[in-house]
């Protein structure tokens, strides 16, 4: 009964909340899909890379702080490196003036505009949405972000795009506001690794799904351990209640 | 009392027990009471499994309640810092993304549990007379649950949070002349917002621990008369019945051990699973998502709502479907409780349960074509299981003679 | 109906119950942690400060874990004043040396120890009590150069963070 309950659940859960998208989003593997799946710390490295010099420009990301780079391991120093290419403000100061200071590793990652209505402007009205937690907020996840960053292609025919608008083959719609931001090569990887676009787009999308769940590799490992120990006491508990009740007379 | 102050004017305190416990029983009686109600309480000797959930349903509304307040000592309930609070918790707060996704991960299992919880009353005529107040009860706190759940929901303050809000709370305009003073007053602003959040988040804590203070009332109730079972026959001798510890305290250990190895499955490895995406997304108010989702436990209702053309009669039509599920004791016309031994009733309770999943599914679709045609028929098979079905199949139904507990453990032996 | 508590049983049930406390016990320990300042509090429960701006004579406020925090660069009177004072003179006797790295920088808590106000003299204009340090207005505390209590109701020294150079002129507090 309970097995059924649960396969109810599992079913449900597939169907009922997609209210229905058309497009057929690709599924990649991931290194931290399964079970026992880690952030695969070097492409997340240069996934921070191909952010910085290409993603950033445009989108924030104002919920990881510098310091949480920690987890990926860079170490202190390259943080306070990292850190200290930005410039952000702060104040009011002894004069009452704001003033801008390098950033620090207690600090946020830095915006690239002052505020939304800047960000607007600067991009023909559309919002580049902040990165923090685009992973989680779109329905087929990592899979999906890849997918839109390599899924631009020209046109078929008949379609029209207006100005200011890309054709993208897994955007809801088909057109987005945003232009390819990847071009074969964009990035120079410290690592030595070809930056293809395929390459650049796994590694930004790793890059983005540690910071949307950094918690994630904590929560799988303590998982294990949660349910390794509530089977060893549902069978302790199991053979108590069998013991218990052998003396019930029908 | 003594046979001198038949009046009972004079109070002497009296315990079975001595020394110390029977110092604080005799003016706190609470350790008789725990003894007579959770060790030596008599309890069926037939009850299956599904006399597991309503404990089951306890230990997550305790799970809720913890989490909940160690959630509270870091959310801060405004528009501005509420998005940004909750991704603290899961980023910086020691162990807070265990904490959050317990929380939102355990209201859906209490859902499920309830839910279950539910068909074993329609299932066995559990909610039959002498035990209408325990079903009630129940169903009252069934409807707070709900309120707390869509409370609990808004005040993540996602795009789901408030658009969810806003559609809901819009539910109130539809009441004619007064509904949109109402509304303004519910919300205390004009559209759902700061004002509407802190107050939303008061009113989830106030209404969690009301359910908390209704299980009283629930359990109590329930030992006036106790335990129904599959059978549907009241215990007939002590033969017939087992003490509650060691039996069934050990009994429900197992059962909700197993649920919570369901749970850890979730909440470890597909903790947003049974939640929406557009829910990380930071509110809008100038962005409504293209499908606006509640969360899966309330589907159903909300295929309900939308099945009807009309605002208000969507609303009436929402709010009876629950309603008239609390006049079943009398709706239902049968003498028999358990379906074991209703064989028409059986296939509707069975049919109502079918019809439950198929608006869950109907409310997580447009409300469009083939789908609100579907989700029309369930909520006219929901109505007329209640207002038709009930009262004639009992009225013409043949059932079968209820086994006693007796036999139906030798039957079962067999 | 026999409750024959074999030992077997008995070793079971009691393994439940203690495997099932030692769950519980474990489920504790995330919530109480959970209490316990976040990582963005303790990412900001040390700061760094430059010293090199701070010419002889002059002071510096910082917010240290939401306290402030002076900072002297002394001047060589006010570390002899300091070291010559005999400990028979002190309500909270404690020499210079202990209080102080480097001699020509004094690192002290700026909260009276008294009932906790903030207490004057660090602008050259400020009051600064009768010992050349720091003067409470709050109740009347005065402290010397080396922020140790001599007259008025506070009962201890000017508290000491922990810090480290970091280089000269760079010290990191906490």
């Amino acid at each position: 009964m309970k097995k059924l309950i649960s396969l109810f659940l599992l079913l449900f859960s597939v169907n009922a909340f997609s209210a229905g998208s058309a497009i057929e989003i690709p599924k990649y593997d991931w290194s931290w899909k399964g079970f026992f799946g880690t952030y695969d710390r070097a492409a997340a490295q240069r996934g921070l890379k191909v952010y910085r010099e290409v993603c950033a420009g445009c989108h924030s990301m104002n919920l990881i702080s510098y310091r949480n780079l920690e987890a990926l391991g860079f170490s202190e120093a390259q943080i306070k490196a990292i850190a200290a290419d930005y410039l952000i403000q702060d104040g009011p100061n002894e004069e009452g003036d704001m003033f801008e200071r390098e950033a620090l590793p207690s600090d946020r990652f830095a915006n690239p505009y002052p505020n939304i209505q800047a960000a607007r402007a600067a991009n023909n009205g559309a919002l580049p949405p902040d990165l923090s937690l685009i992973v989680k907020a779109r329905p087929k996840g990592a899979d999906y972000i890849k997918s839109l960053l390599i899924g631009y292609t020209e046109a078929p025919h008949g379609v029209n795009v207006p100005e200011g608008q890309y054709y993208n083959q897994f955007m809801e719609g088909n057109l987005i506001a945003m232009p390819a931001p990847l071009s074969e090569g964009a990035v120079e990887y410290d690592d030595g690794t070809e930056s293809s676009i395929d390459q650049m787009a796994t590694d930004v999308t790793t890059f983005l799904a540690w910071a949307a769940e950094p918690s994630l590799e904590d929560r799988k490992r303590i998982g294990l351990k949660v349910i390794l120990f509530l089977i060893v006491l549902f069978v302790l508990a199991y053979i108590s209640k069998q013991n218990i009740w052998r003396d019930v007379k029908y | 009392m003594s046979a001198n102050d038949p009046q009972g004017y004079k109070k002497t305190l009296s315990s079975p027990y001595t020394g110390i416990k029977g110092w604080i029983d005799s003016r706190l009686p609470l350790i008789r009471m725990m003894e007579a109600e959770y060790l030596k309480f008599p309890v069926p000797k037939s009850l299956n499994y599904f006399w597991s959930f309503g404990g089951i349903a306890m230990f997550c509304l305790i799970g809720l309640i913890l989490t909940g307040i160690f959630l509270g000592f870091h959310y801060k309930p405004s528009a501005e810092d509420a998005f940004d609070s909750v991704e603290r918790i899961m980023r910086d707060v020691n162990y807070g993304w265990l904490i959050r996704y317990l929380h939102a991960n355990l209201v859906s299992f209490f859902f499920i549990a309830t839910y279950i919880h539910i068909f074993r009353a329609l299932y066995f005529g559990s909610y039959k007379a002498p035990r209408e107040l325990v079903y009630i009860f129940g169903l009252i706190m069934f409807f707070l649950m709900m309120g707390t759940a869509f409370l609990g929901y808004t005040l993540p303050w996602g795009q789901m949070s408030y658009w969810g809000a806003t559609v809901i709370t819009n539910l109130f305009s539809a009441i004619p002349f007064v509904g949109d003073a109402i509304l303004t007053l519910l919300l205390g602003d004009f559209n759902v917002g700061d004002a509407t959040i802190n107050r939303f988040y008061v009113l989830h804590w106030l209404l969690a621990f009301s359910i908390l203070g209704l299980v009283i009332f629930h359990v109590i109730t329930l030992h006036m008369t106790g335990s129904n079972n599959p059978t549907g026959s009241e215990p007939q001798s002590w033969d017939e019945t087992l003490t509650f510890h060691p039996y069934i305290t050990i009994k429900d250990l197992n059962a909700t051990i197993l649920f919570f190895i369901i749970l850890a499955f979730v909440l470890f490895y597909y903790p947003n699973i049974l939640g929406h995406s557009d829910n990380y997304i930071r509110a809008n108010s100038m962005v409504t998502p293209a499908h606006i989702v509640p969360e899966w436990y309330f589907l159903p209702f909300y295929a309900i709502l939308r099945a009807i053309p009309d605002k208000l009669g969507g609303v009436i039509a929402m709010f009876s479907s629950i309603g008239l599920l609390a006049l079943l004791p009398w709706l239902d016309t049968s003498k028999v409780r358990s379906c074991l031994y209703r064989p028409i009733w059986r296939i509707c309770v069975l049919l109502f349960a079918l019809d439950f999943f198929i608006l869950m599914y109907m409310g997580g679709k447009p409300a469009e074509g083939i789908y609100v045609i579907i989700a029309r028929f369930g909520t006219a098979y929901w109505f007329l299981f209640l207002l038709v079905l009930a009262p004639l199949v009992g009225f013409l139904e043949t059932p079968k003679q209820p086994l006693t507990i007796s036999n139906y453990l030798k039957s079962k032996k067999a | 109906m026999s409750e024959q508590n074999t030992p077997r049983r008995d070793f079971i049930k009691l393994a439940t119950m203690t495997l099932g406390g030692v769950g519980a016990a474990s489920l504790a320990i995330p919530f109480i942690t959970s209490m316990n300042p976040g990582k963005d509090t303790l990412a900001l429960a040390s700061t760094e400060i430059d010293l090199s701006p701070l010419k002889e004579g002059q002071s510096l406020t910082v917010i240290w874990r939401g306290k402030p925090v002076f900072i002297k660069h002394r001047t060589s009177t006010e570390i002899e004043e300091a070291k010559n004072v005999s400990m028979e003179d002190l309500k909270d006797a404690e020499d210079d040396s202990k209080r102080v790295q480097d001699s020509k920088w004094l690192v002290v808590l700026g909260v009276c120890t008294h009932l906790g106000c903030v207490p004057l003299g660090q602008k050259t204009t400020d009051v600064k009590g009768d010992f050349g340090g720091w003067f409470c207005p709050c109740h009347g505390s005065h402290y010397d150069t080396s922020g140790r209590i001599r007259k008025g109701p506070a009962p201890k020294n000017l508290p000491v963070p922990p810090y480290v150079f970091l280089t000269e002129s760079k010290i990191k507090i906490g």
